[in-house]
């Protein structure tokens, strides 16, 4: 892959199809660990009748889960876990919004992504989450090394986030029009 | 005729505390990168490049920053957008 570039009002760049498998995959990780958290939501017969949903008010055990959706605040449990509730279930469609939309728009098979503004920013924002999964799991630093030693078991996983970081890189500055690489 | 009960008791119950605002409060975080953060807060708060990239390098060097405040609905709004962009985020009153 080159990085992002901007075609007017658009960004594109071309990926390998690997890339855009792996991609795919990733996001598609994402969403099925959300949904599985929307599966926890309380049945509820109010939010049945009033349409209005509510979450649950308890953080996910969950390390990955609980870096997507941390609490609203500190300190007082009670406001974080009414907070929770009430904002959960939309925090978790959008991140599913954002990630359904990059499979919509990243071909199976490798080739060229054009986006609009709109939709660079929902890439933002599905890459982001991405990274911060994986980066969870492979408890990365502020100075995390390049490469690890290659006993490391989290050597593959570790090429694949800098990749990622590269990808969300390059779109920010495209998007932005901030001076890139 | 009737009127929402919330309504009322949240005028009673909340003079004084209205008056002190509330804070959105951005955390220091490994994953996120520093051009993101930038561009999340231009694009969410209308910040110019200056206030946005300043709030940012005050998140990196100093573990956190003030990017917001105002009233509970206005800063749990700020930090659900937030939250939705990814950035580590929580709000307080001082």
């Amino acid at each position: 892959m080159k990085p992002w570039h901007r075609t007017g009002d658009h960004v594109a760049a071309t990926f390998e199809r690997q890339e855009t498998q792996l991609l795919r995959a990733l996001v598609t990780q994402i969403r099925e660990i959300l949904a599985a958290r929307l599966a926890q939501e309380p049945a509820d017969e109010l939010a049945a009748i009033t349409g209005i949903r509510a979450g649950p008010s308890s953080a996910p055990t969950d390390r990955v889960l609980a870096r997507l959706l941390p609490d609203f605040t500190r300190g007082d449990s009670d406001l974080a876990g009414g907070l929770r509730s009430l904002h959960e279930p939309e925090l978790i469609d959008g991140k599913d919004g954002v990630a359904a939309l990059v499979l919509n728009t990243c071909p199976p098979d490798g080739g060229r992504v054009r986006l609009s503004v709109e939709e660079a920013q929902a890439w933002l924002s599905a890459l982001n989450d991405v990274r911060l999964a994986l980066g969870t799991v492979l408890e990365v630093t502020e100075d995390m090394p390049d490469e690890l030693p290659h006993d490391d078991p989290r050597t593959p996983y570790l090429g694949v986030y800098h990749w990622l970081t590269y990808v969300q890189e390059t779109l920010v500055h495209a998007v932005s029009g901030q001076p890139g690489f | 005729m009737t009127s929402p009960v919330e309504l009322e008791r949240s005028e009673v119950d909340e003079i004084g505390a209205e008056d002190t605002p509330w804070q959105t409060i951005v955390w220091n975080d490994p994953v996120n990168l520093m051009s993101y953060v930038t561009y999340i807060f231009q694009t969410l708060f209308g910040y110019s490049r200056d206030k946005a990239t300043k709030l940012m390098l005050d998140v990196h060097h100093k573990g956190k920053a003030i990017v917001s405040s105002g009233s509970k609905d206005k800063v749990e709004t700020d930090v659900a957008k937030l939250h939705a962009a990814g950035l580590w985020a929580t709000m307080e009153r001082p």
